[in-house]
């Protein structure tokens, strides 16, 4: 097993500017030493661009980055012990694969037994062995992508970056690839920085997911805090399929008990834990998983059945509640007409709340 | 059932195209046009393999009742040029000691700016390249003079080095732009690979771009071996008395009167020249089309 020396990264402070145009913006970001970390968020969204710039691909405008406790504002890509696997494999066509995976050894000298051993090892764990003799235009899409993540393995770098690897992958060779990837990281215990637009690959392999939009992290936290606790509307509606539901109304209180009002809808929230003290009359949103809610026959809310997704194992009812889409993840088997009226409930405990005009959690 | 169905029709569409009258008319409109071109060729080769007795009858496009090589023999031997009577391989052996290092040293030159300019991006790159540009442009005969006085003030004028470093120059913007053009559609992340692997600006030229770069090469070569070969004016100017290539030297030949104009010989003289670019078209008329399309209309 190749035992790689994780190394954390820190980022302090950094802006980053492509022409005119100000991509990340004053961002901070710590990563721990063996993390996988995945920086997701919409294209454009400046991921891309701050891992390049890790990668030392893109210069910085101000701030620093630092690598295993040394600063690499200014390094040279290839001093900064990193390992980067592209989205679009970037091999190189003339190599055959056992070229690929040794050029960057090759090109610091180190000497050919080690190269043997290190190119044996990776192929091994990669099951590349017999495609060592091939040229890139001779190998799958999967096949790249393991070469791909192959040349950066025999790197023995200290931090991984990938930069939307299974993009360009079918779905189920995605899957199978995403697989592979977590079971290499536990393998190795490496640093990673993983950037990707697709919250499935976000939830499955994360240690920590940073959700980003505009080049301003918006959340970073484990995939279970960010999914069931959303810092704001942005990562609310980002993450989870189908999105979070969404109503508008306001905080009122009751006695010792906190309501939340919308136009026809009333909902005890008083088990909810208020990042500080609800002021009443406050306009807010309520967010709730279409997981969390529930076809109820004696549920204290009905709405008109817009449509029915079949998807299996579950099914999604989308209501039509009084001209607010609504999604009901569903697992029961009873047939749901169109049309007919639904009721259904969801629980005060599992909702989140937010501000309406600045977006956050409250 | 349909995809069956359609490939009959369509096979026997092709069989009647190929009898319409439409289509035999192109043919004989091509063939016509075929036969024009290659008109004077025909009239080059009949006339150099003719005694200037039968010249002399005036048949321009008889064939030769008495075959004879013996032009061809003294073209390649004994023509007079100007004063000197050793035919045209002399030229024909500088054309050769300019072509081969002016031809490695322009694509080596051009191939090396291309990378720079497209993967590099060195600050002022786009100027730099407008700059090469407008200089494809500027009429050669603008420059002799300037480079002239250059040459001779770094003691290159008239020597084999120099008329060198003038087709280099001369066939920098060209070989820049061709280079260029097919290193800015590889993706930049591989060239990004292979900085963070650790290769500098020579090791990932040597091992990984100029790889690469084998077809674009072929087109580069074809294009300098037509070019510099085909050149009268700066071998005339630059390369000295000694190196004067084999254009200036024909034009010496044809124009040597004494006596008797010999046609059969200034025929074979030429036939001769142009053996060289003739030949390179025979051999890679496709790789010369795919460097036109790849220099002229990508741009």
């Amino acid at each position: 097993m190749i035992m790689a020396n994780a190394a954390n990264v820190s980022i302090n402070n950094l802006n980053i500017r492509l022409g005119t145009n100000q991509v990340v913006a004053g961002l901070n970001l710590e990563v721990e030493p063996g993390e996988f970390l995945v920086l997701l968020g919409p294209s454009g969204c400046g991921k891309s661009t701050l891992l390049h710039t890790i990668a030392g691909l893109i210069d910085v405008e101000s701030g620093n980055i630092s690598i295993g406790q040394e600063d690499m504002t200014w390094a040279d890509p290839k001093d900064r012990r990193i390992a980067l696997v592209f989205q679009s494999y970037a091999l190189y066509p003339t190599m055959n694969v056992e070229r690929n995976l040794s050029f960057a050894l090759r090109v610091h000298g180190v000497d050919k037994q080690e190269i043997e051993r290190r190119v044996t090892r990776a192929a091994d764990m990669l099951q590349l062995g017999p495609l060592l003799r091939r040229k890139p235009a001779q190998l799958s899409g999967g096949q790249r992508q393991r070469v791909a993540i192959g040349r950066a393995l025999v790197r023995e770098a200290d931090v991984f970056l990938f930069d939307e690897p299974l993009s360009n992958l079918d779905a189920k060779l995605r899957t199978e690839l995403r697989r592979e990837l977590k079971q290499l990281h536990q393998n190795l215990g490496a640093t990673m920085i993983y950037v990707t637009h697709d919250q499935v690959e976000a939830m499955t392999l994360a240690s920590r997911i940073a959700v980003m939009r505009s080049g301003m992290i918006q959340q970073i936290g484990t995939p279970a805090e960010v999914y069931e606790r959303p810092a704001n509307l942005f990562v609310a509606t980002f993450l989870g399929s189908p999105p979070m539901n969404l109503l508008t109304g306001t905080l009122e209180r009751d006695g010792q008990a906190v309501r939340f009002t919308g136009g026809h809808l009333a909902c005890d929230v008083s088990h909810y834990t208020f990042r500080m003290p609800p002021m009443p009359g406050t306009p807010c949103v309520l967010g709730v998983r279409p997981e969390h809610m529930r076809v109820d026959p004696a549920g204290p809310h009905d709405a008109r059945v817009a449509l029915v997704e079949p998807m299996g194992n579950h099914r999604i009812v989308w209501l039509d509640y009084h001209g607010v889409s609504l999604a009901i993840v569903d697992r029961g088997r009873q047939p749901i007409a169109l049309d007919e009226t639904l009721r259904f409930s969801f629980d005060g405990e599992h909702v989140s709340l937010f501000d309406e005009e600045s977006g956050q959690r409250i | 059932m349909n995809t069956v169905a359609t490939p009959l029709p369509a096979r026997s569409r092709v069989a009647r195209i190929y009898f319409s009258p439409a289509r035999i008319g192109i043919y004989v409109f091509l063939l016509t046009a075929a036969l024009f071109f290659l008109l004077p060729l025909y009239v080059m080769l009949v006339t150099s393999v003719k005694p200037m007795s039968e010249i002399r009858m005036g048949n321009l496009f008889a064939p030769p009742i008495e075959l004879t090589f013996a032009p061809w023999r003294d073209a390649w031997e004994s023509a007079c040029t100007g004063l000197a009577c050793q035919g045209i391989r002399v030229g024909f052996w500088n054309s050769v000691r300019i072509l081969v290092p002016s031809t490695i040293v322009s694509i080596a030159v051009g191939a090396l700016n291309g990378y720079a300019l497209s993967f590099w991006r060195p600050r002022g790159a786009g100027v730099l390249f407008g700059i090469l540009m407008v200089g494809a442009f500027v009429p050669a005969q603008v420059m002799i003079y300037p480079l002239v006085r250059l040459l001779a003030s770094v003691h290159l004028f008239s020597t084999l080095p120099g008329i060198v470093v003038i087709h280099t120059i001369f066939g920098m913007p060209i070989m820049t732009l061709l280079f260029r053009n097919y290193y800015i559609a590889i993706p930049q992340e591989l060239f990004k690979a292979a900085r963070i692997d650790g290769g500098g600006f020579w090791r990932i030229f040597g091992e990984l771009v100029l790889p690469m770069s084998l077809p674009i090469i072929v087109v580069a070569v074809i294009m300098q071996v037509t070019g510099i070969w085909n050149d009268f004016i700066l071998g005339l100017v630059f390369a000295g008395t000694k190196n004067l290539p084999m254009t200036v030297q024909l034009n010496n030949i044809i124009n040597t009167t004494t006596g008797e104009r010999l046609y059969n010989v200034n025929m074979a003289a030429t036939i001769l020249t142009s053996v060289v670019p003739l030949a390179v078209y025979f051999v890679s008329g496709r790789w010369f089309v795919r460097g036109i399309a790849s220099g002229a209309i990508k741009g």
